[in-house]
């Protein structure tokens, strides 16, 4: 088993944080993982992206020319992305910043309103864990009770009270995700 | 709970490993892609722990220059910066190195030269290994390829420093600092008594006793036949570690018919390269140089003698290649492949360079 996962977006969107939990579940499940960052300029309204990688062996090289997965959160990012995807791979989208059609038809794609979503919680820091949770519904990579462990570990203790509501996120993300044809 | 695994950035794990190594003391100046080190030991808060002292200097030509106060106490004393701080610091290296004291420094390159960029590179392969500071001196320089190797290294490169009363430097990048990975973070050892430094650094400057001459530390000697003398103890040394403290691995070698030898993060992107390589049925080994100085030679000179061709993949112009090339001393056609100015290969650009330049 191994997955290798770009997620790309706006800084401050919570890309490089999803990215960390998702790795963190990782490694509550006894996996080998890597998450390399972009670690530009970006702050708030630049672009940013991680690689994370999830394997049952050592892992070769932490930077990688296509991927199994590609979860794109602006139009930049589906720009990069769209074409590293591996045939067969999934690309995964908020409608809200795209405004392209995907081109690719070797792909599997699925798109989730988190934007929407995280709105109607008037909650825009649910946003990366609603996007969590649809992938993780498409691709039950780790088991949700290591995503919880994994919140956990990679947020400070003063933030554990958030923990409910993140749950509550990613649940929702696994409720709204739909495939695009 | 010493051996936890824990999953952090390269960067923090050397922050760690340095207060669990038992270091006395951190001065350092923040820089990116680096900042971490000193922002964990200053979350870390070790001088109320081990009691490990940790300084942001006002510059890094100050840093360095407390260390060189610290390591002439015999204290296990460290610094780090990114490869523009890193040349402010070369005066005070080569003062360290003609002093002969201990010490470990921490390079996190990016792309120069000048302020260049914050984006990862291995341009800084000739300052730490030709020289970079004034005069004939080396510096013991470890290239770790993993989180988990920042962590180790900081204990190597101490112990190393130590037992040849020599700087020694960890020659990382922005990818290596930057990445988290699992890493198991070494058993806590306790900082050295003032007893024991006394009685395992006798060169310290420890308050004279009654029963010894004054220890003197100095790089400056005015007499040109005694400073000559310094230098053939300087490179005797040398010697000694050429032919103690090589350190490399290989990977896929023994029946590989094109070598490639990279060394930190290219290395981990060439792990790639040769499984892709394998899968097309090509004959790719790997050969990581860990330590950059001393240089593998030897092991060079043996493939030399049974591969087709060799291929340096650095995150520079082409600096690792001419050591690969003096090795072979044209046994083999060398060829190098690199991204400049902070730009990564991926592990497909590598393998068309080493079909182009290589294979054939």
């Amino acid at each position: 088993m191994k997955y290798e996962i770009i997620i790309a977006g706006f800084g401050g969107q919570g890309v490089l944080s999803m990215g960390k939990i998702l790795a963190y579940s990782g490694l509550m499940e006894g996996k080998e993982v890597s998450w390399m960052p972009s670690y530009g300029p970006e702050q708030r309204g630049g672009t940013a992206n991680v690689t994370v990688i999830l394997s049952d062996e050592r892992i070769s090289s932490p930077v990688l020319n296509e991927y199994d997965i590609a979860i794109v959160l602006n139009q930049p990012s589906l720009d990069k992305f769209e074409d590293k995807v591996k045939s067969g791979g999934i690309l995964i989208y908020d409608s809200y910043g795209i405004h392209t059609e995907i081109k690719r038809k070797d792909i599997s794609v699925y798109r989730v309103d988190a934007m929407d979503a995280a709105t109607e919680m008037k909650n825009e820091k649910a946003f990366n864990m609603l996007i969590l949770g649809g992938l993780l519904k498409i691709v039950p990579m780790v088991k949700l009770e290591n995503v919880l462990l994994g919140l956990k570990k990679s947020l400070p203790e003063r933030h554990h009270k958030l923990i409910p509501m993140n749950e509550a996120a990613i649940k929702k993300g696994m409720e709204i995700i739909e495939k695009v044809d | 709970m010493d051996e936890e695994i824990r999953l952090m950035k390269g960067n923090e794990a050397i922050a760690h490993a340095a207060i669990r190594y038992g270091a006395d003391g951190y001065f350092g100046y923040p820089i990116t892609p680096q900042s971490e080190i000193l922002e964990t030991l200053m979350a870390e808060m070790p001088w109320e722990k081990t009691g490990m002292v940790v300084l942001q200097a006002e510059s890094e030509v100050a840093a360095i220059n407390m260390v060189y106060g610290g390591a002439g106490t015999g204290k296990k004393v460290m610094t780090s910066s990114s490869s523009p701080g890193v040349s402010l610091k070369q005066e005070g290296i080569s003062y360290i190195a003609g002093a002969e004291l201990p010490c470990l420094i921490v390079n996190v390159m990016r792309g120069g030269p000048g302020l260049g960029t914050i984006q990862p590179s291995q341009a800084d392969y000739f300052q730490t290994v030709k020289g970079g500071g004034h005069g004939d001196y080396r510096l013991i320089t470890l290239a770790p390829s993993s989180v988990q190797e920042m962590a180790d290294f900081v204990g190597l490169g101490f112990d190393l420093a130590f037992k040849y009363r020599n700087p020694a430097i960890i020659l990382a990048d922005g990818i290596i600092g930057q990445m988290m990975e699992k890493v198991v973070l070494p058993p806590f050892h306790p900082r050295r008594t003032e007893e024991e430094i006394v009685k395992e650094c006798p060169w310290a400057t420890q308050g004279k006793t009654s029963n010894r001459k004054p220890n003197i530390i100095t790089s400056l000697e005015l007499d040109p036949a005694i400073m000559e003398e310094n230098n053939l103890r300087f490179q005797a040394k040398y010697k000694r570690i050429e032919e103690n403290e090589v350190r490399y691995e290989e990977y896929m070698c023994d029946d590989a018919e094109f070598l490639l030898v990279a060394f930190g993060s290219s290395a981990r992107i060439c792990l790639k390269v040769v499984e892709n390589a394998r899968k097309e049925g090509l004959k790719v080994g790997l050969l990581r140089p860990i330590t950059l100085w001393p240089f593998p030679k030897l092991i060079l000179q043996k493939y030399a003698g049974q591969v087709k061709g060799i291929l340096s993949v650095e995150l520079n112009a082409g600096q690792m290649v001419e050591d690969i090339r003096l090795a072979v001393n044209g046994k083999v056609k060398v060829e190098h492949f690199g991204r400049l100015g902070g730009i990564v290969f991926t592990p497909d650009e590598v393998l068309e360079a080493l079909k182009n330049k290589i294979i054939k």
